[in-house]
């Protein structure tokens, strides 16, 4: 079988059918509270046919498109992660049975998630989680019970939104691994169709099951050239040359004051990332208390709790926190899982109620750094 | 404690000041935990929900509403003495309420406009929390309180664990659920970002704007809100009404209320 297919947009339900006849849950983008959201899509009726989004600083619009592009718009405001790792999970019961406790460990869940429309960005987030939750020390059994499972159809981008870069991160807009399939959309005058890149065996198997045809030179040169153009058209950008060391070396600029005055500490950006992975545990118990529960729960680096300890929390000013964040993701995420915690997708700066710019703050942080490095020079190691 | 707890279990209060009794009914609603609470707790005072009366000393006392009277302030430093924990519930008993409105007016001319005989009116210039007064063991936020919430505070203090209860912003609750964010992809003003959770995110949920009603959260910044409330297009007055709701007189949303007036 061929590695590339041509898929015409009308046969794209199959694709939706071979995966159901094989078990999987289809998830996908779709319309709802104006926006692009992803949510469990039984057809490809559900997709936003001829709907985009219109992205900035703490702005999202939805708009609609003047052609019928199924995949036509960018980042949706969560990214895949509430499937892989659900915002809530419970992890075990403890039942009292007379003097003795039993103990009733959750199931791991067996469902099989099929996701439509996985961006570049977005793939090389999973990736990113992959590491944090099936490193050789840690392995998250609830996180990999429902990867080792994933079909992933990746979408190439074929269009730059205004808050994404992803090409200075080296992270799209094309999809270079790890999919089952990646989908670039092409629309032109006369034809609908997509250029079916097969990642995988199952991949393969899957499109098995539906009419695809050969693909020829011209239309795979007429996919990469949307691909090239959705590059070029990247106006924001993130100068990671020496990143880790920057932000390392500047733990006391003075640029963190100033973001401080901004930050809202609400959380959003580290809800909306794709990779940020941090939990919180609490314990429930029933009001006789013969039953407790233990859940885990979505945490973030932006809240009090998060740096409790016994005596109260060590990162009281919205400084330390967002410099925190942003120093992990960034610096010693590096360090930690040898890959950078951002991905360029950008939901941070759209999502920001009040429009905070990590490619900004980087580059304020860069370039005061350059202007007056003998004064911070005295600084480090503060 | 001893003598405290008659039947073995611990002997709860309710009290009530100036409030609707919404919060104090909450409990009453609780409905299919309200067994389990009332097999739980000895509810030994609730005028509100029983004529059973029962003396204290009492191991929880539960405290509705805000100090407005002369008469206000001596009794609630009888119910401090009284009760082993003292938990107040909801906007009222926590910032003061929405009649800490009259915080920013001349008391006295209340009196004279809605008084025949202002004379027998014996009142205190401004309505406020509890903790103005006595010390508070746990603040319940809310208007009105979140039912689960309440029942999550009794249940922890009966099996001595920390309650479940997050002081974070409401977009944390937001962000949880799944709403699509309001003030982003709708240009809704919301007070979320520096709101306390605890409602469940109600308001974005029906695409509306938070207001407010738990209060401020742990780490409020509405001053970096309140601009970008202007950027939407709020004028100074909106913007001051915005923070002066049910919470008016907790300290950063009446600071932030007050940087806008005028």
């Amino acid at each position: 079988m061929d590695t590339t297919l041509k898929l015409k947009i009308n046969n794209l339900p199959q694709l939706f059918a071979a995966l159901q006849s094989r078990g999987y849950t289809t998830v996908g983008p779709t319309l709802r509270d104006e926006a692009i959201v992803y949510d469990r899509i039984d057809s490809a009726d559900e997709l936003p046919i001829g709907w985009t989004d219109e992205q900035a600083p703490a702005t999202y619009r939805l708009k609609k498109r003047d052609d019928n592009a199924y995949f036509g718009f960018n980042a949706t405001p969560q990214s895949w992660k509430r499937y892989l790792y659900p915002p809530q999970r419970k992890l075990f019961s403890i039942k009292k049975n007379g003097k003795s406790l039993e103990l009733l460990e959750e199931k791991d869940s067996n469902v099989k998630y099929a996701f439509i429309g996985v961006r570049s960005c977005e793939l090389n987030a999973i990736m990113v989680q992959d590491k944090v939750f099936n490193s050789n020390e840690y392995k998250d059994d609830s996180y990999n019970s429902i990867r080792k499972n994933l079909f992933i159809a990746a979408v190439n981008c074929t269009q730059a939104g205004e808050t994404c870069f992803c090409v200075s991160m080296k992270t799209g807009p094309k999809a270079r691994s790890s999919f089952d399939l990646a989908l670039t959309e092409v629309l032109t005058e006369n034809e609908h169709y997509f250029v079916v890149e097969i990642g995988s065996e199952n991949g393969a198997s899957i499109m098995a099951q539906v009419d695809a045809a050969a693909v020829n030179e011209n239309e795979i040169e007429e996919a990469d050239k949307i691909i090239r153009q959705t590059e070029s058209t990247m106006k924001r950008s993130m100068e990671t040359a020496d990143l880790p060391e920057l932000l390392s070396e500047n733990l006391e600029h003075p640029h963190w004051d100033e973001v401080a005055k901004r930050c809202l500490t609400c959380g959003n950006c580290t809800m909306v990332c794709p990779t940020c992975f941090c939990s919180t545990v609490e314990d429930v118990t029933d009001l006789a208390g013969q039953n407790a529960e233990r859940f885990r729960r979505w945490d973030s680096c932006f809240t009090m709790d998060f740096s409790k300890v016994a005596g109260g929390s060590f990162r009281i000013s919205p400084k330390s926190r967002y410099r925190q964040w942003l120093t992990h993701k960034l610096s010693s995420w590096v360090e930690q899982f040898g890959t950078s915690g951002c991905v360029g997708c950008g939901r941070c700066i759209t999502w920001c109620p009040v429009g905070i710019d990590i490619t900004a703050e980087v580059q304020a942080i860069r370039g005061v750094e350059t202007q007056s490095e003998g004064s911070f020079g005295q600084q480090k190691g503060v | 404690m001893s003598g405290r707890r008659r039947s073995g279990k611990p002997k709860v209060a309710v009290f009530k000041f100036a409030s609707c009794d919404g919060c104090q009914l909450s409990l009453l609603d609780a409905e299919e935990e309200l067994l389990g609470v009332a097999e739980a707790i000895d509810i030994a005072f609730f005028p509100e929900a029983s004529r059973r009366m029962l003396k204290g000393p009492y191991d929880i006392g539960i405290v509705e509403g805000s100090i407005t009277t002369p008469n206000d302030v001596e009794h609630i430093r009888e119910i401090r003495k009284s009760c082993g924990a003292l938990i107040t519930i909801g906007a009222c008993a926590t910032a003061g309420g929405i009649q800490a409105l009259r915080n920013w007016k001349d008391i006295k001319d209340f009196i004279r406009i809605v008084y025949t005989s202002p004379e027998y009116i014996s009142t205190l210039d401004r309505s406020l929390p509890i903790g103005s007064f006595v010390h508070v063991d746990f603040e319940l936020r809310g208007c009105p309180i979140n039912k689960y919430q309440l029942i999550e505070v009794i249940n922890a203090f009966l099996h001595k664990r920390k309650p479940n209860i997050h002081t974070h912003s409401v977009c944390v609750d937001c962000k949880l659920k799944g709403n699509v964010c309001v003030m982003v992809a709708h240009g809704t003003p919301c007070l979320g970002p520096v709101t306390q959770s605890g409602c469940g995110a109600i308001c974005p949920a029906y695409n509306r704007g938070c207001y407010g009603c738990y209060g401020p959260m742990e780490s409020p910044n509405t001053s970096a809100l309140a601009g970008q409330f202007s950027e939407l297009g709020e004028t100074r007055r909106d913007i001051s009404l915005a923070f002066r709701g049910f919470n008016a007189y907790a300290e950063a949303f009446r600071r932030e209320s007050e940087a806008h007036e005028k």
